[in-house]
């Protein structure tokens, strides 16, 4: 009987260990395998030509990744400016001003918000964001435009974007003890001088993490992002012409990759920039998160 | 002087409010298209019965591989997520619960592995794939979601459990029964609800994700039998059939559309139901 | 001493002899005062009358709702959307609960020193200067002038002159509530509401918060929500004993802490000594 616990014990615990190796091990293997996939693309160009080139011919043996990782960048960047004001103030209205019937509402349509596909956010951006921008947007400044732009990239990915950075605001600004609101109020402050003076000001560390984890986020969204973008290869800053972000490029070519010597290798590249940066980012903003929240 | 403050908070409580039910009005806005453009093709052929001869070509079938198929790689995913997120989860709270360094770290870990892209995952498990000696298959993409949907059930299941009482923990251990008993016989009764939400969060995701299984799982027109057979999933039936310069298929990739919204629907309100007591949102 | 005033005590009312101070006209009157939280009556009733430039002191067991009648006070429970309040509150002739008067202004005839220093995220001068700019104040000599004055009045001038600009952070509690009692006192107000000032702080602090509301109440009419019973005898002059959000006693201390007539208030000196 005592042994039949003893074992049961045993077994559990050794269970619960390596499950939990087995996760925690996760990024490491991850960075591992895609290093090794990666390594013939290195020992044929040098790191620092593989990113700054922006030639493209894999069945030439020229891969530069510049137009990829300045598109992703660029997409990342237009998406961050339409989304993170509105969830600045969203996340302000629901946890200052908003009534109990309107968060009662907030909590299901940020959940749902949330967790809809992106394949499904990339047919939406297809139906509606594509021709807005390709029919409405660009005539009226007089830019011709495919509609398959950055600029919808952007757009689509800033609502993506959008629950995901809202929740984590509403977070930051819930920690903010009520004690502090009451003091501005009571030396005379409106409600939004409370917020402005105070409130912000006071969740300015965990503002920017969550800006910083939204920004990760948007780096490698993957399929909404390449339904809208037009994954044509080229350096530009127009917004109104095509890009192709770097999930995209995995995404799009995992057929032929096979096929052309090397270009499994870069899409395994691509990957592996992909988790370097987002693993970078994420380990520093929530190192932030908690050292802000132990005080 | 008052009249500008009263001026400013004004507007600025306008210009909030308007970001506020903006979002409903874009929630509503994107489920009321895929709703319109999707019932117009939906028909129970769509639902129930899978490709036939030249359906890429507007012919006769509906989409029932993908369902199936994306049925199947969502619970295989989410079973194996459950065997490896209960226990690291239990562990954390049971066994770490006096090491608050080590927890916070490890929280600290599975929270940017939360972070890490699911095309990330999709190149990590073709490369396994590969490794193993495997072709795209079911079992492969059911592995691959099955890794990026277990740190949602960890960390939303730890959420959970770190909010129940330590006194319970000793009460427990004081009566006689081993940490992992403990474990099993009270936390996990405890955190049920908890744990609901968990894998219902998580089974929505691994439903809904169509980067991970796009290099591993395949597609096919037929409805996998077996482990090691290719298995066609919903989201990547929207992509291919929205990719179709025919009208026809277009319209059946609105009609797989609405069918995947109604499922993650589904899920994300019965998530709601449950976790509403042990909520991990934060509005009050 | 004044004090009690609501009809059904007047009659009990004994000043004890060494007591008579000069009596004072109530400031500020609360009529049928009712708080409800959905369907929880959390202040039943209350009227109440406060003598000007005395310490009244609020006692009562924890969730007796002397802090939500303090927060009404200011219209702090503004804040909290659960509260539903009815009655009426006078500041002189003014009806504060139901004016469409400016909020603020009124908030700033009302210092709050809360029961934790919720020193603002900004320097130590700031703090105190906040409340004055947000008069409309913009002539900084007068605003510096304010903030030496007002920090020498609560004794922290000499400790923190020479760090004016670092944030409250690098201050002990005790000087972070000081620092939120100068704050307070920098917008001018009539009144001090004070909810457990001292729960936070050490002996020697609490000390000498308590000396400053003795100096204080010659200017200021002071408020004080404590659950301490001796904290109360020290300060008080004038007592409203509170218990499940009802007045049960109230009046000058030297009667209601010798003679009290409730059981429920003799009990809770009993615990309290």
């Amino acid at each position: 009987m005592i042994l039949k616990r003893v074992v049961f014990d045993w077994l559990s615990r050794t269970w619960m260990i390596t499950a939990l190796a087995i996760i925690l091990s996760l990024p490491l293997t991850i960075g591992i395998a895609l290093y090794f996939k990666a390594n013939p693309l290195f020992e044929m160009q040098s790191l620092a030509r593989l990113i700054s080139s922006s030639d493209w011919s894999p069945s030439e043996g020229d891969f530069g990744f510049l137009p990829f990782i300045f598109s992703s960048l660029y997409v990342t960047l237009l998406s961050f400016l339409f989304a993170a004001p509105v969830c600045l103030f969203a996340a302000i209205y629901l946890t200052q001003f908003a009534s109990k019937r309107l968060i009662q509402v907030m909590h299901p349509v940020i959940d749902i918000l949330a967790g809809i596909p992106s394949v499904i956010y990339g047919m939406w951006g297809i139906l509606i964001i594509v021709p807005f921008v390709g029919d409405v947007l660009a005539p009226v400044l007089n830019i011709k435009s495919p509609g398959y732009s950055i600029l919808a990239g952007g757009i689509v990915l800033a609502l993506m974007c959008i629950p995901y950075m809202l929740n984590m605001l509403i977070e930051t600004f819930n920690t903010v003890p009520i004690g502090l609101k009451e003091a501005a109020l009571s030396l005379g402050a409106t409600r939004w001088e409370s917020v402005k003076h105070v409130i912000i000001r006071k969740s300015y560390p965990g503002i920017i993490s969550s800006y910083g984890l939204g920004i990760a986020k948007a780096f490698g969204e993957t399929l909404a992002v390449m339904m809208v973008v037009g994954n044509m290869v080229q350096l530009t800053f127009n917004p109104f012409e095509a890009g192709y972000p770097l999930p995209a490029l995995i995404a799009n070519n995992y057929g032929e990759m096979l096929s052309i010597p090397r270009y499994d290798s870069a899409l395994m590249f691509a990957a592996l920039i992909l988790l370097i940066v987002i693993l970078i980012i994420n380990l520093i903003f929530r190192y932030f998160i908690y050292q802000t929240q132990k005080q | 002087m008052n009249r500008r403050k009263k001026i400013e908070e004004t507007i600025f409580r306008i210009i909030t409010g308007f970001a506020s039910y903006s979002l409903i009005a874009i929630l509503g806005f994107i489920i009321l298209i895929i709703f319109i453009k999707g019932f117009n093709a939906l028909s129970l052929e769509m639902v129930f019965t899978p490709p036939r001869g030249g359906f890429y070509y507007g012919g006769e079938g509906g989409v029932l591989n993908a369902i199936v198929g994306s049925l199947y790689i969502a619970f295989g995913a989410t079973l194996i997520a459950i065997l490896l997120g209960m226990p690291a989860a239990l562990y954390l709270n049971v066994h770490l619960v006096c090491y608050k360094r080590t927890q916070n770290m490890i929280r600290y870990l599975l929270d940017a592995l939360w972070g890490i892209p699911s095309i990330v995952y999709g190149a990590f498990g073709f490369t396994l794939m590969l490794f193993l000696g495997m072709t795209a298959s079911l079992l492969a993409g059911i592995i691959t979601v099955a890794l990026l949907i277990t740190p949602i059930v960890i960390r939303t299941f730890d959420d959970v459990l770190s909010t129940i009482p330590k006194g319970l923990h000793e009460a427990s251990l004081a009566l006689g029964s081993t940490r992992t008993e403990m474990a099993f016989k009270v936390m996990l009764k405890q955190g049920f609800p908890g744990f609901t939400t968990a894998v219902l969060l998580a089974f929505g995701r691994g439903i809904g994700d169509a980067a991970s299984v796009l290099f591993t799982a395949g597609y096919t027109d037929l409805i996998p039998t077996n482990l090691d057979e290719p298995a066609a999933t919903l989201p990547l039936a929207v992509f291919f059939q929205l990719g179709s310069p025919i009208p026809e298929v277009r319209e059946r990739a609105y009609a797989s559309a609405a069918i995947l919204t109604i499922i993650v629907l589904i899920v994300s309100l019965t998530a709601r139901y449950f976790s509403k007591k042990y909520s991990r949102s934060n509005l009050q | 001493m004044n004090i009690k005033v609501s009809e059904t005590a007047t009659e009990q009312l004994v000043i004890a002899p060494e007591l008579k101070l000069k009596k004072q006209p109530s400031i500020l009157r609360i009529k049928n005062l009712n708080v409800f939280a959905g369907n929880h009556h959390i202040l039943k009733n209350i009227n109440l009358e406060i003598p000007k430039n005395r310490i009244t002191v609020l006692l009562g067991p924890s969730g007796c709702g002397k802090t939500t009648l303090l927060k009404s006070m200011n219209k702090l429970t503004d804040l909290y959307k659960e509260l539903k309040v009815s009655g009426q509150i006078y500041i002189e002739k003014d009806d504060i609960l139901n004016t469409n008067k400016n909020i603020p202004n009124i908030r700033q005839k009302m210092g709050l020193l809360s029961q934790k220093p919720y020193p603002l995220p900004v320097s130590i001068y700031k703090n105190v200067a906040y409340g004055i700019k947000l008069k409309g104040v913009r002539d900084k000599k007068l605003i510096d002038y304010n903030v030496e004055k007002k920090l020498k009045e609560v004794g922290l001038w000499d400790e923190v002159k020479d760090r004016l600009h670092l944030s409250p952070e690098s201050l002990s509690i005790g000087q972070q509530q000081r620092l939120c009692l100068a704050r307070g006192l920098a917008v001018k107000p009539h009144f001090i509401l004070a909810d457990e000032p001292t729960s936070a702080l050490d002996p020697v602090s609490s000390k000498i918060i308590e000396n400053l509301f003795r100096e204080l109440k010659k200017h200021y009419t002071i408020i004080l929500v404590t659950h301490v019973l001796r904290q109360a005898q020290r300060l008080a002059d004038n007592v409203v004993f509170m218990n499940y959000g009802e007045i049960i006693e109230q009046g000058n201390p030297e009667k209601v802490f010798k003679y009290p007539r409730s059981s429920q208030m003799k009990e809770y000196m009993v615990e309290g000594n």
